[in-house]
């Protein structure tokens, strides 16, 4: 695995150049130019309605800089048809703080969903859905509906799910802000692991204590969006 | 083939897409109930309309070749009146046959309006002479001088006067019929757009999480489109097989009911009914395609 990333070391999977967004009038932030390397572990902070969510969102295509260039894997996001953009999402895994599951879908179904969505076979016996879902310590629940989970269960299930394709990235939108202490740190330990694995991380926090928690692991790098800058550790990028 | 292919798939569909995107109950009610009634309507336009077309067909074939003498005289010259008239239509060129019609056919012609034991002797009718032109037609001008010359009581009538009007309404009301089976079909593809649209909206959750982990818009759409296509169609079928149950129910074509009791569809004609159900699973497919594609444009 580190072999791919070291084959990958020269890709830029994420790249902001001079990005501004705007909502109605209020611009959120601007001048924010980022690469995101393979294989790198980064937390994004600021207080609330900083734009850390719209920040993700740049990073997967559900949204368009107001100014700027974004590209994601080398493409630019202008140029990019819908299809392009959901083939992307097929190599972002995203986690959201709400999860955003299928209700009426068991807890499997929802995991193979993005399988599914890309013309995999229904794979309810599939190898990497049972060792998926022993990872994140859900394979009795496999049969349970989204709304019997708890927000715990809801996350790890998140996690799976983002991960099932197999993504060069995972963008997790506050993943522990629904869960306690104990969990987070569960939690934190898979991201770890996956960034072990090769895996791109950004974690959209404002919880510093995890970040602390994570720093004695992993070698990550701590982004702040402050006064619509976005800066490092400190110092504007 | 692989267009059949692409069909049958179609129709088959992709088990996880559908279970993906849960039914909205009324929606599917909707579906199906419009798609019933309006196919229930369009059997009985296309049944008018068909039948307006047999009857222009017929009025026209009929009276395009046809004409009329009236001979009106005192009685005792009536027979020389109608035998002077024989004589100038045999020897006119463009007819082809003339013969004076017997009093049981003239009393057949009065019958519907005046009873069948209408004394005629008692009456002083006309004598009809039925003149039967050959394709080519005769000069109806030239025939009238010599009729006025020869025949003073003989009126040449060519049903011209009338063959047009009614030639007309009958097409006219061909045309309308075309027309209400083309708004029918407007009004359900506007009908399934709006269920369509309620079922998306309904599913708006659904949607963002399936784009959210790398659907494409054709295969979301797919799952709607397959749904209401397949709704439409059964919707369709329905109310094909009860607007063809009324059909037969209606009384056969007959002489004394005339226009109105010819409107059943006759022959071949019944098997244009599969078409309506088709029909309405392509409106269907269409409408449900546009919705689907422009409420998917306006999600990240």
């Amino acid at each position: 695995m580190r072999a791919e990333v070291m084959r990958q070391k020269g890709r830029k999977l994420i790249e902001f150049e001079r990005v501004a967004h705007s909502y109605s009038g209020g611009e959120l932030f601007n001048e924010v130019s980022l690469r995101l390397a393979p294989g790198s572990f980064h937390f994004l902070t600021g207080p609330s309605g900083s734009g850390k969510t719209t920040f993700l969102k740049l990073c997967y295509g559900a949204l368009v800089p107001s100014s700027g260039v974004v590209r994601i894997f080398e493409e630019d996001v202008r140029q990019m048809s819908r299809d392009d953009i959901a083939l992307t999402r097929r190599r972002v895994g995203v986690v959201h703080q709400d999860c955003q599951f299928l209700d009426h879908l068991t807890l499997r179904e929802n995991l193979a969903l993005p399988l599914t969505v890309s013309g995999h076979e229904a794979l309810d016996d599939d190898a990497n859905l049972k060792e998926l879902m022993g990872w994140v310590g859900l394979t009795t629940r496999a049969d349970a509906l989204p709304p019997e989970l708890s927000g715990g269960e809801r996350q790890r299930a998140a996690l799976a799910r983002a991960l099932i394709m197999s993504p060069d990235v995972i963008l997790a939108d506050e993943p522990t802000g629904n869960v306690d202490w104990e969990m987070s740190q569960r939690l934190l330990t898979l991201l770890i692991e996956l960034n072990r694995m090769g895996k791109t991380i950004m974690i959209a926090t404002h919880d510093l204590g995890l970040i602390r928690a994570a720093k004695n692991h992993v070698q990550a790098r701590v982004l702040r969006i402050s006064e619509r800058r976005l800066q490092l550790a400190g110092a504007d990028l | 083939m692989s267009v059949l292919r692409s069909v049958i798939d179609f129709a088959i569909g992709d088990a996880q897409a559908e279970k993906a995107v849960p039914p909205t109950g009324f929606t599917v009610r909707l579906t199906v109930f419009s798609a019933a009634a309006m196919a229930f309507l369009v059997v009985f336009a296309l049944a008018l309309s068909l039948a307006a077309g047999r009857l222009a067909d017929r009025w026209s074939d009929e009276l395009a070749r046809s004409a009329t003498v009236r001979i009106s005289a005192p009685a005792e010259q009536m027979a020389a009146q109608t035998e002077a008239a024989l004589n100038v239509l045999r020897t006119t060129e463009g007819v082809e046959s003339a013969r004076a019609l017997s009093l049981d056919e003239q009393r057949a012609l009065l019958a519907p309006w005046f009873g069948p034991e209408l004394p005629l002797d008692a009456l002083p009718l006309p004598q009809m002479i039925e003149v039967i032109e050959t394709a080519s037609g005769f000069d109806g001008d030239g025939l009238r001088l010599r009729l006025a010359g020869e025949v003073p009581g003989a009126v040449l009538d060519n049903h011209a006067r009338w063959r047009g009007p009614v030639v007309s309404a009958a097409s006219s009301l061909l045309l309308l019929g075309w027309v209400s089976i083309v708004l029918i079909a407007l009004a359900t593809g506007a009908m399934i757009t709006l269920a369509a649209n309620a079922a998306l909206a309904a599913n708006a959750q659904v949607i963002a999480v399936m784009r959210l982990v790398g659907a494409r818009d054709s295969y979301i759409a797919q799952a709607f489109m397959r749904r209401f296509t397949l709704r439409a169609l059964a919707g369709a079928a329905g109310g094909t097989l009860f607007g063809a149950l009324a059909l037969l129910l209606l009384p056969s074509a007959s002489e004394e009911g005339g226009f109105l009791t010819g409107l059943g569809l006759q022959g071949a004609h019944w098997f244009l009914l599969i078409l309506i159900p088709i029909l309405a699973a392509v409106v269907a497919f269409f409408a449900t395609r546009l919705a689907a594609h422009n409420t998917l444009r306006s999600l990240t």
